[in-house]
């Protein structure tokens, strides 16, 4: 206001070094300012806000989209408050953004002429649904491709392959004039060529839709068929064919690839269920019914490490999963031990005692854990970086969790084989289980060893436990659904044989999961026993048997 | 002296003894026993043991208040462990030898169709909590859960809107029983009315406690690549859930990308799941936590509080559902129906129930038809959130009316929309 009543003077003010030159400068700067942050609070288009407020989701999506082709500050902080449900919509459809850390009442204010008031009676909160978040999630990867962060511009141009809108076309081809890093180029070339293709040139349109059979995303396929369907042009549809063709074929090999990872992956949880087993069962001869509710507890304790580690150790609770394993094992390998040394060693030879007694077992252990954790499942998180997948091939996903159980599972087959056969314990565990007698004559403690090789087998259970944590549920009835698969793979493989186990293992995973696709998880699961009971009553000792003198 | 001194404690201790008789009968007559039949061990226990905390809250709730027609309830709990056959075992005893005067329990429909007959032939008077696939009307029964056009229908109708993302390819994705299988058969003929192409529908079905479902998920995203939006319905039931959506999670199949709006997913299953990449995932049903009215908040609030004082386990995580909800309400209908008429006489209850309305925490007056056992119910279809709870994205104006008896399945139009009450 002083700036404008004032005559004026040429230079003079702001030459002088008086006071008043001063004042007048500051007055100046400060109104910048002012001027600054109402067109920070305000100033998006009311066309474009406007439809936000209305009924037609059509028209919000695409003012979203407006939204983040501006891409200025304004729309960007209006953006971010429509994601947090920080937008409200008046009864007369007026849009106001809250600010929900206001002190006073004027808590809202109006994007568009900036100004302050209080939310008024009625106003109900802008819903963000799956519609507006993904319209949100597209305009937000176009603003992102601005940032300094390569990896955050890797992002957003991938992300964009998903759902990118037409309006974002001049801001993506800025992007990717100004992009220096290869791979942010290639996805933005494709999400170039994928608007291109609803360009109204026919040329552009061609053109785009042969470029496209270079990408081996799997998104974009969807696109081209629907192309196909749609187009007018001739050309431009044989075009959009021959990409989709090659896209399939890769789509395709991608598929068999993911297949054969599926079934890697469910004979990694079938060995990790069974190989305790393979030792109870198969090298001592035990028919452990228990063996799944031992399961069950290595699943427990991983609970019970995560809550520790949620209450002692919040700052480490992303490797709360291998402090788990230990405790597993040890918990696990005692209850074992406590079971062999008070139950199954009086039972030695008498397997259908052993068979009633471990049930028994196995129930009272159910129930004990039912009466201390509750019938419900309890929550086991996923760490972060087992969370997630990465995709290979444009298509297939593969889960972290699952790449790192097979892993795991690599390593703990590797470590029963070294245990069994380069340690002294593994030594006398074969001379026990090849000859009893021979054995204790030659001074091995068999009683010991016996104990020990449960214990060991137990625990190799519990470690199974803790993989199982990771992937299903964790619930008291978790070892129920394991004990016939783990009794499956032992049998099929072969009783008292690491390798035939393995093998087992890998053959009905991969079995399984071919068949699944074709016959549905119903049909696959009753071919496979059909299947194992053809071959048991063809081969009884199992795929690999035991030369020369039984186990008895 | 010494006699006289026997016989004197004698008579008194005998009297004592007929005195503490009387008083039991005296209380046996001053109490109406109520059943309660839901699996607290099993697989299904993971879902029905809330339902009998729940059930216990509310009779807790009613004898504070002074009870039914003064009488105390006293709830009779029984478990029948997940199996189907035990139910209808479990069901006679409470009849029979327990006596009481009304049963609240059974989840699966396979359990619910184990009872009926027992109910049928004892005459006996059942309230079922939870949503199921229609093609039934006992005369024995009322339904407190949703029919399928009070949750199935709806929900689809939502996906094919604009707001539900205009979904053209469907995959139909259940557990292999018979509340799936027929829901699908519903929803299939459905879609077909609205033009949907057989093409565009894939039905799949998994094993009851299934947890490997990378095939199953690949599928999905196979199907979903053909140029059409896609989305899934699914009927998993019981904890396969938790498998399902963590590789759902995983696999990087967003929300936004291909929805899945499930019918038995509710606040209770997502408890043990991380829901952060599961968020804007759908379920449809007829109440949620998340509902804002003084009624729900109060129900929530009393529900909480009892947690926390029985020592339920995780009494600190507890949540409310739509079948506990049911629970609640069915409980309290059955209450003012036995008060209208003046017994707990079976077909008396039977006749005084049509009509009963109820201020339920769904945010509605809800209404016990008239005629055919099945509660007037809203419909809301709500996102999944970070915290395991849901927001509402839609909602009907108000309660509609249930069809047990599905317009798109053949010769259901014939149908009457009652049970027949000649027949006991």
């Amino acid at each position: 206001m002083n700036l404008d009543t004032r005559p004026f003077r040429g230079p003079a003010p702001f030459a002088s070094r008086g006071v008043r030159g001063l004042t007048a400068r500051t007055l100046a700067v400060l109104a910048c300012l002012l001027a600054f942050m109402s067109a920070a609070q305000a100033l998006l288009p009311k066309d474009v806000v406007a439809p936000l407020g209305g009924d037609d989701s059509d028209a919000k999506v695409a003012a979203i989209a407006s939204l983040g082709a501006i891409a200025t500050p304004e729309s960007i902080a209006f953006l971010k408050a429509l994601r947090d449900e920080n937008v409200s919509v008046t009864t007369e459809g007026r849009v106001l953004v809250v600010n929900p850390d206001a002190t006073t009442e004027q808590n809202a204010t109006d994007p568009v002429t900036g100004e302050t008031l209080a939310l008024p009676e009625g106003a109900d909160t802008l819903t963000i649904s799956n519609l507006l978040r993904g319209a949100l999630d597209a305009a937000e990867s176009g603003l992102r491709l601005l940032s300094p962060d390569v990896a955050v511009r890797r992002d957003a141009a991938r992300s964009l392959q998903d759902h990118a809108d037409p309006e974002q076309l001049p801001l993506i081809k800025k992007a990717l004039a100004a992009e220096k890093d290869e791979s942010t180029r290639e996805s933005l070339a494709i999400v170039v060529s994928v608007l291109e293709l609803k360009s109204p040139d026919v040329a552009t349109r061609k053109l785009a839709a042969e470029r496209l059979a270079e990408t081996s995303n799997g998104q974009v396929r969807p696109l081209l068929a629907a192309l196909i369907e749609t187009e007018p042009d001739a050309g431009v549809r044989s075009a959009a064919a021959v990409s989709l063709h090659e896209i399939d074929g890769r789509l395709k090999r991608a598929e068999w690839m993911g297949n054969a990872f599926y079934g890697i992956s469910l004979a990694s949880i079938l060995l990790l269920a069974a190989l305790g087993l393979a030792i109870t069962f198969g090298l001592m001869g035990i028919i452990n019914m228990a063996h799944g509710e031992l399961l069950m507890i290595g699943a427990y304790a991983t609970y019970l490490v995560q809550l520790v580690f949620r209450k002692y150790f919040p700052g480490a609770i992303e490797w709360y999963v291998i402090a788990a394993l230990p405790v597993a094992f040890v918990i696990a390998a005692a209850i074992g031990m406590a079971l062999e040394r008070g139950v199954i060693r009086w039972l030695y030879g008498r397997p259908l005692e052993t068979l009633l007694a471990t049930w028994g077992i196995s129930l009272i252990l159910m129930q004990t854990v039912r009466s201390i954790f509750g019938a419900q499942n309890v929550e086991v998180s996923n760490p972060q970086w087992m969370s997630g997948g990465i995709t290979i091939l444009g298509g297939v996903t593969l889960a972290w969790n699952r790449i790192v159980i097979v892993v795991f599972a690599a390593l703990v087959v590797l470590l029963v084989w070294m245990l069994l056969n380069k340690t002294r314990l593994g030594l006398f565990v074969r001379a026990v289980t090849q000859n009893r007698r021979m054995a204790d004559c030659v001074g091995v403690p068999t009683g010991r060893v016996d104990m020990l090789t449960f214990g060991l087998g137990s625990g190799i259970a519990g470690l199974g436990g803790v993989a199982l944590s990771q992937l299903g549920n964790v619930g008291p009835d978790l070892g129920q659904s394991y004990i016939v698969d783990s009794f499956m793979v032992v049998v099929l493989g072969g009783v008292g044989q690491l390798a035939g186990t393995i093998i087992a293992a890998l053959g009905l995973g991969e079995v399984n999961k071919f068949l699944e696709p074709v016959a549905g998880a119903v049909l696959a699961k009753i071919c496979i026993l059909v299947v194992i009971v053809l071959f048991i009553q063809k081969r009884p000792q199992g795929l690999f048997a035991l030369k020369g003198r039984q186990v008895d | 002296m010494r006699r006289r001194g026997f016989i004197r404690s004698t008579l008194a201790v005998s009297l004592a003894v007929v005195g503490i008789g009387m008083s039991t009968l005296a209380h046996a007559a001053d109490t109406i026993k109520v059943g309660i039949l839901h699996s607290l061990s099993g697989t299904m226990a993971i879902s029905e043991t809330s339902l009998k905390d729940v059930a216990l809250m509310t009779i807790d709730e009613i004898n504070a208040k002074g009870g039914v027609m003064g009488k105390k309830l006293e709830p009779v709990v029984v478990d029948p462990a997940s199996n189907w056959p035990l139910f209808a075992e479990k069901a006679r005893g409470l009849i029979s030898q327990d006596k009481v005067a009304v049963v609240f329990g059974c989840w699966t429909s396979v359990s619910r169709k184990s009872v009926n007959p027992v109910f049928k032939e004892l005459n006996g008077l059942l309230f079922y909590p939870v949503q199921y696939e229609g093609e039934e009307l006992e005369k024995n029964v009322f339904y407190t859960g949703a029919a399928p056009n009070q949750q199935a229908i709806p929900a689809v109708e939502y996906l094919m809107s604009k707001e539900g993302g205009g979904a053209k390819r469907w995959v139909l994705l259940g557990t292999d029983y018979v509340y799936p299988r027929t829901t699908n058969k519903i929803l299939r003929a459905f879609l077909k009315s609205k033009g949907v192409s057989e093409d565009d529908i894939m039905e799949d079905y998994t094993p009851f406690g299934h947890s490997d479902y990378q095939t199953i998920i690949a599928k999905i995203k196979t199907f979903s690549s053909a140029g059409k939006k896609t989305a899934v319905v699914s009927t998993i039931n019981g904890d396969s859930n938790v498998p399902f959506y963590k590789e759902l999670g995983n696999s990087g199949l967003k929300a936004t990308d291909v929805p899945v709006v499930a019918f038995s997913v509710g606040e209770e299953e997502l408890r043990g799941v991380d829901t952060k990449p599961l968020v804007g995932q759908l379920a449809a049903w007829n109440y949620f936590e998340s509902i804002k009215n003084p009624v729900n908040a109060d129900f929530i609030k009393k529900y909480k509080a009892y947690a926390k004082a029985k020592n339920l386990p995780n009494a600190d995580t507890v949540v409310t559902n739509d079948p506990m909800e049911a629970t609640y309400v069915g409980i309290y209908m059955w209450k003012q129906a036995v008060e209208k008429a003046k017994s707990t006489d079976t077909d008396k209850v039977i006749a005084a129930m049509g009509g009963q309305t109820f201020k339920a925490p769904d945010g509605f007056t809800i209404e016990m038809d008239a005629k055919n056992h099945h509660l007037h119910k809203p419909v809301f279809i709500g996102e999944i959130q970070p915290d395991g709870q849901f927001k509402i994205v839609w909602k009907t104006k108000g309660p509609i009316k249930a069809q047990p008896w599905s317009p798109y399945i053949a010769g259901n139009d014939k149908k009457k929309d009652e049970p027949d009450l000649a027949a006991k």
